[in-house]
C-alpha cells in the first residue's frame, strides 16, 4: 500500500485513508460522549457517514492549496492536518484551541495550513473561496483552492453569484458540495425544483460530475481529478459527493424529518465498512492491522482530551484582543 | 495652482487621484465592483483607471453585491489589498452578511490569524430626490459593528488622503463618501498628512459645538457662519471616524463649549448621534450648561418630492435653531 502521490499534503495510501476515516470517526464519537457531559457546549455538528469525503479531497490536495470549510469540520479540520489536540482543547473553549477558544465547534482555523474556517451562515464561504482564488489568479500562484458546503447552500444566492464569479474570471476554485439529501431537516425535493445539483453548475459553464462519497477511493480519485483541472487554469470545477449524515443535525435535532429505516439502510454504505470491506476480500486489512489502527486512534484521542483539559482557558483581561490588527511594521507597507 | 502649491480640485478628482496613487505605489492593490471601469464610477469616480490600470485591476463585477464584497474579502485573506466599491450604501444591504459575518469577525474568530486588510468605499447620504430605496445613510449602522472600521470624509484632503492609510491599515475599513460632496470644488494642500484616527475641529468656537461627519459637515460650517452672525461662536468638530470614535476630541470640545448639537442624516431613533450623545453623558455630563440636542432625519422613508425631502433632512436652519436654543435658552 505505498502512497500514489508523495506531493499531496497528507498520505493517501489506502492504510492512510482508513486511518484517517476511523480518526475523525472515534473522533467524534468521543465529542458526542463529551457533550453530554458537558464539556463541550454550543452546538455540536458531526460528520458521521461523511468521513470519505474530506479524506479522500483532502489527500488530493497540497500544503499551499486553501480550504473554506463550513460549521460541520471537524473531519476536514483533522484531515487537513490541524491538530487534533488544538480541534479539542477549541470545543473546550481552551485557550490552546485552533481559535484561542473564540471560535468553538464550528469556528476551527488554521494559518499554517491555510484552512480559512469553520463557516456557521450557510453560503458564507463560498464568496471568500472565490475571493481566495482571485488573489492567487492575480499574484500568478498555480493554487487551489477547495470549497466544502451542503446542498443546503444551493439554495442561497451567494452560490449562484459565486458560481458565476468564479466561471467568468475562470478562478481556480474546487466546489466541494457534500449532498447528504437535507438541508437541517428539509429534505432536498422540498426546497429545490431542480434536484440534481451538478446540472446547476454545469449551467455556469464549469464542468461538474456526481460521485458516491461513501466510497473513498472514489473521492480521492475525483478530488485529484477536479484538483487537477483547476490547477491548470482552467477555472472552477464542481463536484457534487452523495452521501449521508448518520447522526442528527446537531445534538438538539429529534429527527422527525426521515425515518429511522431510511438512515439504517445508508448505514449499509457506511464509508469505514464499505473500505474495510473492499480491503479485508483484497487481502490489504487483517484483524491484527485493524485493531492496531483502533487502539492508535484511541490513543490519540486518549491524549487530545486530556490535552484539552490541561489547557488553560483565556484570561478574561484579554477578551477584547484580536478584535483590531495594529499598525503594520515598515517592512509589510507597501511592496 | 496657488503659491503654496494648493490646486483646486472637486472630491471626486480627490478620490481618483487618491486610487490611482494606491495602484501606482502597491501591486496587491486593485479596484472591482459595479461599473467602476467601462462605464467609469456610478460617480465617475474611477473614471480613465480602466485605461490606464487595464482589466484586470480594475474590475468590472456582476451585480452581486453579496459575493463581490465576499471576494474581496477573500482575496484580501490571500494577500491582495482589495478596494470594493459598492456603488450606494443601499446596495450594501445585499453584502451585509460579508461584512458582518466574514471581515468584521473572522480576525477576532481565529484567534488573531488572520487578518482582512480589505477598503470598502461607498457612496451614502440623500438629498437628490431618488426616493425610498436610494437616499440611505446607514453609516451610523456599520460603526455598531466592532471589527470594522468606518471612515467619513467630508474635506477635499480627507477624500485625498484616507484611503492609503486605510490600505495600510490591515483591518477592514469601510469608506462611506456622500454623494452630496462629489460635486464640492477646494483646495487640495500640497502637503498634508492625513490619520484614520483622529475628529478633527473645523472652526473653532467658544459657545457651542456642533459634532457631526460626512455630508453634514458643510452644513454645519454654514450654520456656524450664520450663528456668528449673531453672537455665537460656534465650534465644529469633524468626527472622520465613526469607529473606533475619538471620544477625548468629543469630550474636548464640550469642555470648551459646555454646549453640544450633534448632526446626523440618520434616522434619529438609534442614530450615531444617539451614540455621540450618549458619550458626552458618561464623560462630559458635569461640563454641560445645556442638554445635547440632536438634528437627525426625520424617521420617514425618503420621500421623492424636492420640499418633503427637504423637509426630513436636516437643515441649516435646525442647526442654527438648536443652537441658539442651547445658547440662548429660548425655544427653537
Amino acid at each position: 500500500m505505498a502512497d500514489a502521490d508523495d506531493r499531496t499534503s497528507t498520505p493517501s495510501s489506502d492504510a492512510a485513508l482508513l486511518r484517517q476515516m476511523v480518526r475523525i470517526r472515534r473522533f467524534e464519537e468521543r465529542a458526542a460522549e463529551l457533550y453530554s457531559r458537558g464539556d463541550i457546549r454550543g452546538f455540536l455538528h458531526l460528520y458521521v457517514g461523511e468521513e470519505a469525503i474530506a479524506t479522500g479531497v483532502m489527500a488530493a490536495l497540497e500544503p499551499d492549496d486553501a480550504i473554506v470549510a463550513t460549521y460541520r469540520e471537524h473531519g476536514h479540520a483533522l484531515a487537513r492536518g490541524v491538530p487534533m489536540r488544538a480541534v479539542m482543547a477549541e470545543m473546550f473553549g481552551r485557550v490552546d484551541g485552533a481559535s484561542r477558544g473564540r471560535g468553538g465547534s464550528m469556528h476551527l482555523f488554521d494559518a499554517s495550513r491555510r484552512f480559512y474556517g469553520g463557516n456557521a451562515i450557510v453560503g458564507g464561504g463560498l464568496p471568500v473561496a472565490v475571493g481566495l482564488a482571485l488573489a492567487d489568479k492575480l499574484a500568478g500562484r498555480k493554487r487551489v483552492t477547495a470549497c466544502f458546503f451542503g446542498e443546503g447552500a444551493v439554495a442561497e444566492g451567494a452560490f449562484h453569484e459565486s458560481m458565476n464569479l468564479a466561471a467568468l474570471w475562470d478562478l481556480p476554485v474546487l466546489f466541494c458540495c457534500e449532498n447528504n439529501l437535507y438541508a437541517m431537516g428539509t429534505a432536498l425535493a422540498r426546497s429545490e425544483s431542480e434536484t440534481d445539483i451538478s446540472l446547476k453548475a454545469t449551467s455556469y459553464e464549469m464542468p461538474a460530475w456526481q460521485v458516491d462519497g461513501m466510497d473513498v477511493r472514489a473521492t480521492l480519485e475525483a478530488a485529484r481529478r477536479g484538483a487537477s483541472m483547476v490547477r491548470s487554469g482552467s477555472g472552477p470545477c464542481f463536484i457534487e459527493f452523495r452521501t449521508y449524515r448518520f447522526r442528527p443535525h446537531s445534538m438538539y435535532d429529534p429527527e422527525l424529518y426521515r425515518s429511522r429505516e431510511e438512515v439504517e439502510e445508508w448505514r449499509h454504505r457506511d464509508p469505514i465498512d464499505l473500505f474495510t470491506s473492499t480491503l479485508r476480500a483484497a487481502g490489504a486489512l487483517d484483524d491484527a492491522s485493524m485493531a492496531a489502527i483502533e487502539a492508535d486512534v484511541a490513543r490519540e484521542i486518549d491524549d487530545a482530551v486530556a490535552f484539552a483539559e490541561a489547557s488553560p482557558i483565556e484570561p478574561v483581561e484579554d477578551l477584547e484582543r484580536f478584535i483590531y490588527t495594529g499598525r503594520p511594521e515598515p517592512s509589510e507597507a507597501a511592496s | 495652482m496657488t503659491t503654496d502649491g494648493a490646486r483646486r480640485v472637486t472630491y471626486r478628482d480627490a478620490m481618483r487621484e487618491a486610487i490611482r496613487e494606491a495602484m501606482q505605489r502597491d501591486e496587491r492593490v486593485f479596484l472591482m465592483g459595479e461599473d467602476v471601469g467601462r462605464y467609469g464610477g456610478s460617480y465617475a469616480v474611477s473614471k480613465g483607471l480602466l485605461e490606464e490600470f487595464g482589466p484586470e485591476r480594475i474590475r468590472d463585477t456582476p451585480l452581486s453585491e453579496l459575493s463581490f464584497v465576499g471576494a474581496g474579502i477573500g482575496a484580501a485573506l490571500g494577500g491582495m489589498r482589495p478596494i470594493v466599491e459598492v456603488m450606494t450604501v443601499n446596495f450594501s444591504l445585499l453584502a451585509l452578511d460579508q461584512i458582518l459575518n466574514n471581515a468584521a469577525t473572522i480576525p477576532h474568530m481565529s484567534g488573531g490569524q488572520f487578518q482582512i486588510p480589505i477598503v470598502i468605499r461607498m457612496a451614502t447620504g440623500a438629498g437628490r430626490q431618488l426616493g425610498g430605496q436610494h437616499s440611505h445613510s446607514l453609516e451610523g449602522m456599520y460603526a455598531h459593528i466592532p471589527g470594522i472600521k468606518v471612515l467619513t470624509p467630508a474635506t477635499i484632503e480627507d477624500a485625498r488622503g484616507m484611503l492609503w492609510p486605510a490600505l495600510e491599515d490591515r483591518n477592514p475599513v469601510l469608506i462611506f463618501e456622500h454623494a452630496g460632496l462629489y460635486n464640492v470644488e477646494g483646495e487640495l494642500p500640497a502637503e498634508s498628512a492625513v490619520d484614520i484616527a483622529q475628529a478633527s475641529v473645523r472652526r473653532a468656537g467658544r459657545d457651542v459645538s456642533l459634532i457631526t461627519y460626512g455630508g453634514s459637515l458643510p452644513k454645519a460650517i454654514e450654520a456656524a457662519s450664520t450663528l456668528a452672525d449673531e453672537g455665537i461662536e460656534a465650534e465644529v468638530l469633524d468626527l472622520r471616524v465613526l469607529r473606533p470614535l475619538d471620544v477625548a476630541s468629543i469630550v474636548a470640545s464640550v469642555e470648551r463649549t459646555h454646549r453640544a448639537v450633534v448632526i446626523d442624516e440618520g434616522w434619529r431613533t438609534g442614530s450615531f448621534a444617539g451614540e455621540v450623545s450618549a458619550q458626552i453623558m458618561e464623560q462630559a455630563f458635569f461640563e454641560l450648561d445645556a442638554p445635547v440636542a440632536r438634528v437627525c432625519s426625520v424617521e420617514v422613508p425618503m420621500p421623492y418630492a424636492a420640499h418633503l425631502e427637504r423637509a426630513a433632512l436636516p437643515s441649516v436652519e435646525q442647526i442654527v435653531s438648536e443652537a441658539r436654543r442651547l445658547v440662548r435658552g429660548t425655544a427653537p
